[in-house]
């Protein structure tokens, strides 16, 4: 087994022991099963698009949520085990800095894609049990939605571990991914829609405006799922914004992978010249 | 012999705080005490030889390698037990020896082995979070021999083992340095290293003060030995220039006499027409030799 699997083994047996997996997979199965039940309400269970109203809620719920629970299991990742002694026993193993952070994320990436496939596959599930006619379409709308929910917890885990490679400590790293949370899934698309709403089109063109959507990992993520499926779209209302952006799919999924890969490699970089 | 460790006019400052200053030494087979205060720069010293830190100048060399430049190999043929040694506590001993072999890439079969020679083998399959702090040792200790080591690294390793741990972990540590092992401990237990170690270097302030083997350090130091005798029935009539000292037993006489003229006395002592029933000879213990060098060194600056 390589370096890299036998940490990221480590993470999982870790997060299994302490019930993380178990408590982040209720909690989306959960919040999941309540939002299909209640969500479909308003369309009534007859509608043959029931999936496509779960893909929409889903989508809404995975922007709160999975930024939460990513940050919440990377953010202590490098100070925290810096700050309980761990990380000298494990450096002073033929290991080097940069497996660590790539062992540890594969691990948590690993926990939270298994939580989001089956929190959400339940939801799929019970729609299924329900008797509701589900076309392919919707299907992958659906595996598109989980798929891009576990790449925008990449892209969370991976802040988490820049925070905690440049954190002095735990109280810090904890600090600064809350201001990170409420930034990116809060503030940032109210302070776009205020400053759209004041500029009327006249400075921000149609262009300048998906650059500022790549910009923010979640922003990316909403488009993908609410704005690139015909029928997701006609649901969530961002048909609109989905007509005037020009950005395609392959795009969307390079911006979440860029915004993985960067923090990622410099959280290396950054523990890799630290001492301890 | 091979040099396992080489430390060159090495040096660490955090910020103002000079931790290490121009130290040179190395190491090669045996067993060798690190001995200072607490702030001596012991543990820096052990960081820098693991590539933890990087040294502010000067150059450390473990097994051929330089440990901060990224190259790690040689921390396959290395073990080290840090002070307050910390694992995850939601794992098992178990889990956690497999882990560390796994990465040292070692059978976890025979690693786990290693868990009765330390006295953990019936607590193997508890969680690390219900140890107490001696057996957290006992699993550092384990974890540290993973691989039978050429260098080890030893910082404060017997603190929380009870006695006769102590017994078996020097045991396993003398075993390890006969098969040409290089072990390098740093302790306060100065009485229990002394018939251990065939190296001290004591270090204060951040600086090699003496670095030798014991009897040599005992040379230099020129520190009296002790007589104890039991004059038995006859009274015992010391030459003049030895005083007894007050803090003597009943039936016995104790006395410092310088170490040149050691032979001296005790001829005089046995060659008597009445010999005392019992002699015995006490060497300038390790704990006096330390605190001589020590305070040789507050004279000095």
């Amino acid at each position: 087994m390589s370096t890299v699997a036998v940490i990221a083994m480590k993470e999982v047996q870790e997060a299994l022991r302490n019930r993380w997996v178990l408590a982040a997979t209720l909690l989306m199965a959960g919040l999941a099963l309540a939002l299909t039940f209640l969500g479909s309400a308003p369309t009534g269970t007859v509608g043959v698009r029931a999936l496509d109203v779960v893909v929409v809620s889903l989508s809404s719920l995975t922007i709160f949520l999975v930024p939460l629970i990513a940050l919440l299991i990377s953010h202590d990742a490098i100070v925290g085990e810096m700050e309980r002694g761990t990380m000298l026993l494990l450096l002073s193993y033929p290991v080097a800095r940069w497996q660590v952070v790539l062992g540890k994320f594969t691990g948590h990436l690993a926990v939270l894609a298994f939580a989001t496939l089956l929190g959400y596959g339940a939801a799929a599930f019970a729609l299924l049990a329900t008797g509701a006619r589900i076309e392919a379409a919707s299907w992958t709308a659906f595996a598109a939605m989980v798929g891009s929910s576990v790449a925008l917890g990449a892209v969370f885990i991976a802040l988490g571990y820049l925070v905690s490679a440049t954190s002095g400590s735990r109280g810090a790293a904890a600090g600064v991914c809350i201001g990170i949370w409420l930034g990116m899934v809060l503030v940032y698309d109210m302070a776009l829609l205020g400053i759209l709403v004041v500029d009327q089109g006249r400075t921000i063109t149609s262009a300048s405006l998906d650059v500022l959507l790549l910009l923010n990992p979640t922003d990316v993520y909403r488009l993908v799922n609410l704005s690139g499926f015909a029928n997701v779209s006609a649901f969530s209302g961002m048909s609109g914004l989905a007509g005037s952006t020009r950005l395609g799919a392959p795009v969307l999924v390079a911006a979440l992978v860029a915004w993985t890969v960067l923090p990622l490699s410099l959280a290396a970089l950054s523990f890799g010249r630290r001492e301890l | 012999m091979k040099i396992a460790v080489d430390i060159a006019s090495v040096s660490k400052s955090y910020g103002a705080v000079q931790a290490v200053r121009d130290v040179s030494f190395t190491l090669r087979s045996g067993v060798v005490a690190l001995v200072g205060h607490n702030g001596a720069g012991k543990t820096t010293l052990m960081k820098l030889m693991l590539g933890l830190i990087r040294p502010t100048a000067g150059e450390v060399r473990v097994l051929g390698e330089n440990p901060a430049a990224g190259q790690f190999l040689a921390r396959r043929r290395l073990g080290y037990l840090p002070e307050n040694v910390a694992f995850n506590a939601a794992l098992t001993g178990k889990e956690t020896l497999a882990f560390y072999a796994r990465l040292k890439r070692e059978p976890v079969d025979k690693a786990l082995t290693l868990l009765e020679r330390v006295g953990l083998g019936s607590a193997g399959t508890r969680r690390v979070g219900t140890y107490s702090k001696g057996m957290r040792q006992r699993l550092g200790l384990a974890q540290a021999l993973l691989g039978e080591p050429e260098v080890l690294l030893l910082d404060e390793p017997t603190t929380g083992l009870d006695p006769a741990l102590r017994v078996q972990f020097y045991d396993i540590i003398q075993d390890l340095a006969a098969t040409g092992a290089t072990v390098l401990m740093s302790s306060h237990a100065l009485s229990e290293l002394e018939e251990r170690t065939e190296r001290v270097i004591i270090m204060d302030g951040g600086r090699v003060v003496v670095d030798g083997a014991i009897d040599e350090l005992r040379e230099i130091a020129r520190l009296p030995v002790r007589f104890r005798v039991r004059p038995g029935p006859a009274s015992l009539s010391l030459p003049v220039e030895f005083r007894p000292r007050a803090e003597t037993k009943l039936d016995t006489v104790e006395f410092d006499v310088p170490a040149l003229r050691k032979m001296e006395v005790l001829q005089s002592l046995i060659c008597r027409d009445r010999p005392p029933t019992d002699v015995e000879v006490i060497p300038p213990s390790l704990d006096a030799l330390y605190a001589h060098f020590l305070n040789d060194r507050g004279h000095a600056s």
